[in-house]
């Protein structure tokens, strides 16, 4: 049975459109891939002697005990982030003569193969070895690394339990940020607390009866609660709520636009992933805090123009590159449709712009750390305006990726391909590169009215690039609609 | 009004629609039938311009599809639930479309309130997004808002597909009345001859991309075709 079942998986992985992914793409993740992999390989077999230098009068084994109920913890809340839970396309399989609990016992067997498993695989088993390479008890280490092991898979479990409601995850971010700040305070000691745990279980190997039960209880639970879902009501039917819906007849007075404006306000606030891009963009307001803080950033200024452009362009650059993609799903309606390929564009660039606007307004406090760079910021907005948003909606003629919009934002490259990458190269390398020139030879204020005039020439002439922009799109309509309707 | 003149789609070496002539005049009901594969949707996919024949060209009222925009203010198409847009409610939906077809909310609430019958109460105020109705309701809502803003050609594929019988029945009522003034020309496409042959006065059947019957509607015509497909 489970076989077959691995043979489907194959089939399913084999001919999925992730291998249709652009080859750059597949490259990146590949190397990103690797790159944790040897991290946490590195770590695992350079921890103990790095400890053993920093702290030459404590057990290393007795410092990382300290840490690991942390490192649990944010281990599960990057799980609650990143990891995806485990699927077997089980509808067309329930009415078949299988029994469910092997369908059961094959998913969540799946989920031990995932990244976060083995990453964690990766750091534990070296640090094993080389404490047994350092005459540690060979019975105790092979306790303690099991013990963790089993740990880690009850965190892969637990996943999926919490994960399908928002509660948990706040519930888990309260409980590091206290335990973080009580540990701060040295209100409690956590880190004496994590070390008694692990330390007793190095101290006394049978301890590991407690993980294993842990790891089993959570896979039970798991177990039970799969099979009292899998049904094709409990796959099928969404909890649905009342949907709120708004007016927006405010927007009327933007005329022709408004049309496009109302839909693109619904688009970013009904869906997960536009939702995220705009919550992303506020978010990524305090980037300037790590630049505007520190001195030696503070002495580059070609590095903090990269900081204003990409503050105040936030929103544009991650909205703007799957432009028209973010309407993939109904393009070929809209193309029919008795629509102003100008008004469609015209509508985007207006809401880009209007974003743009709003980031720079709640940027204005970082006046605190000098005119400079508020003279910045500005320049660096309307550099976004005039030209970042006006290219990336040139670029956007060349998306050829559909894209789901009730996929989840996180760690979702569908959409994804070298379009996204080589716009927003020249996004963020030109302005630094204007700069940097006009700074170089002439002094900051040049290199700041440089920023200015090159968007204030895309804002002149925005008609005219314009239209230059939508004869591309005209021109591409047809490979677009086509790619569009590729579902994958 | 529709004019296609040696109209042919290729993709690769296989030809998937080839049609030498075909007139639709103003104000005519046509009912385009055929076995899967037979191009039916390609052709509409052609006469909105969403993909490129590989030779020849479709004039909707004079204006060639492929070389000017002029046709859409005039044409309206439900396809399939990919012309819906999910996250909106049915209502948001009708209002986005009446906005393109420069009409006011005022006008949509009138328009809307002559398909109520067909809605059944479970489209308008429900406070669902279109994404969350039945296969059938989505269909619905696609038809009904492929008539909003009284456009001369409507085309619509398969539209009594997953709909139920009631509303089979009100459906074809809706779309005798708009033909019978001579002013709205209409065409589906549909695998159910009885409908199609009591909606339509003229059925083309295709077959491979290749027109093989041209039939003005008769009595006779349901049994012509019944016999035609009957292999």
């Amino acid at each position: 049975m489970f076989s077959k079942f691995l043979s489907l998986e194959w089939k399913q992985f084999k001919r999925s459109s992730y291998w249709q992914k652009s080859v750059i793409l597949n490259i990146f993740l590949v190397l990103l891939a690797l790159y944790f992999l040897v991290s946490f390989l590195v770590l695992g077999f350079f921890l103990y002697p790095l400890l053993e230098k920093q702290f030459p009068d404590q057990d290393p084994l007795k410092i990382v005990n300290g840490f690991i109920l942390y490192w649990l913890l944010f281990d599960l809340v990057f799980r609650y982030l990143m990891q995806k839970l485990p699927a077997l396309k089980s509808k067309p399989l329930l009415s078949m003569p299988i029994k469910k609990k092997y369908l059961i016992h094959y998913i969540l067997g799946k989920s031990v193969f995932s990244f976060f498993n083995i990453f964690a695989m990766f750091a534990v088993i070296p640090f094993g070895i080389v404490l047994i390479m350092h005459n540690y008890s060979v019975g105790s280490v092979l306790a303690w690394v099991f013990s963790l092991l089993c740990l880690v898979l009850t965190l892969n479990f637990v996943n999926f339990l919490i994960n399908k409601s928002n509660h948990f995850f706040i519930g888990i971010a309260i409980l590091l940020l206290t335990t973080l700040s009580l540990d701060y305070f040295n209100v409690i000691d956590f880190k004496s607390i994590s070390a008694t745990i692990f330390n007793s279980i190095y101290a006394n190997p049978l301890s590991i009866l407690a993980p294993v039960t842990l790891l089993i209880g959570s896979y039970y639970l798991n177990f039970k609660d799969l099979k009292s879902k899998l049904f094709v009501d409990g796959a099928v039917s969404k909890n649905l709520k009342d949907v709120n819906t708004s007016d927006l007849s405010w927007t009327n007075r933007f005329g022709e636009m408004s049309t496009f404006l109302k839909n693109d306000m619904r688009l970013i606030w009904r869906n997960k992933r536009p939702k995220m891009v705009f919550i992303m963009s506020f978010i990524f307001l305090f980037y300037g805090m790590m630049f505007y803080t520190n001195t030696k950033y503070m002495n580059m200024p070609a590095m903090l123009v990269f900081v204003s452009v990409f503050i105040t362009g936030m929103f544009t650059m991650n909205f703007g590159q799957f432009i028209p993609a973010w309407d993939s799903s109904y393009y070929g309606m809209l193309m029919s449709q008795n629509i102003k390929y100008r008004k469609y564009l015209e509508s985007k660039w207006f809401l880009m712009t209007a974003m743009t606007l709003v980031l720079l307004i709640l940027s204005i406090p970082y006046a605190y750390f000098g005119w400079n760079i508020i003279m910045l910021l500005f320049a660096g907005a309307i550099f976004n305006i005039g030209f970042s948003s006006l290219f990336i909606l040139f670029a956007g003629s060349f998306n050829r990726k559909r894209i789901d919009l009730d996929r989840s934002a996180f760690a979702n490259y569908q959409g994804t391909s070298a379009t996204q990458f080589l716009m927003i190269i020249p996004i963020m390398l030109f302005p630094m590169l204007i700069f940097y020139l006009a700074n170089r030879f002439f002094g900051f204020n040049y290199g700041v009215l440089a920023l200015t005039i090159v968007g204030t020439i895309g804002i002149v002439f925005k008609n005219y690039f314009m239209t230059k922009i939508e004869k591309l799109y005209i021109k591409n309509k047809y490979k677009q609609i086509s790619a569009f309707n590729e579902t994958s | 009004m529709i004019q296609t003149t040696n109209l042919s789609k290729e993709y690769g070496q296989a030809t998937v629609l080839n049609i030498e002539k075909l007139d639709i005049p103003k104000g005519q009901s046509l009912g385009l039938v055929g076995n899967n594969g037979a191009g039916k949707t390609t052709y509409f996919n052609l006469l909105l311009d969403l993909i490129q024949p590989t030779t020849g060209f479709i004039k909707n009222n004079d204006i060639q599809v492929d070389q000017s925009e002029e046709w859409k203010p005039f044409t309206a198409a439900f396809i399939d639930e990919t012309f819906l847009i999910g996250y909106l409610t049915p209502e948001e939906y009708f209002y986005f479309i009446g906005e393109l077809r420069g009409e006011n909310k005022a006008d949509i609430d009138t328009f809307l309130e002559q398909f109520s019958e067909i809605f059944n109460d479970e489209i308008l105020g429900k406070k669902k997004y279109l994404r969350d109705l039945s296969k059938g309701n989505q269909k619905k809502a696609g038809i009904v808002a492929a008539m909003i803003g009284s456009p001369e050609v409507i085309i619509l594929d398969e539209p009594f597909a997953n709909l139920d019988p009631t509303t089979q029945i009100r459906l074809k009522k809706i779309l005798k009345a708009l033909t019978n003034n001579k002013q709205v020309t209409v065409l589906i496409s549909s695998h159910d001859l009885g409908h199609v042959t009591e909606v339509c006065e003229r059925i083309v059947v295709l077959e491979k991309g290749n027109i093989i019957k041209d039939i003005k509607t008769s009595p006779e015509t349901l049994k012509e075709l019944e016999a035609h497909f009957t292999l």
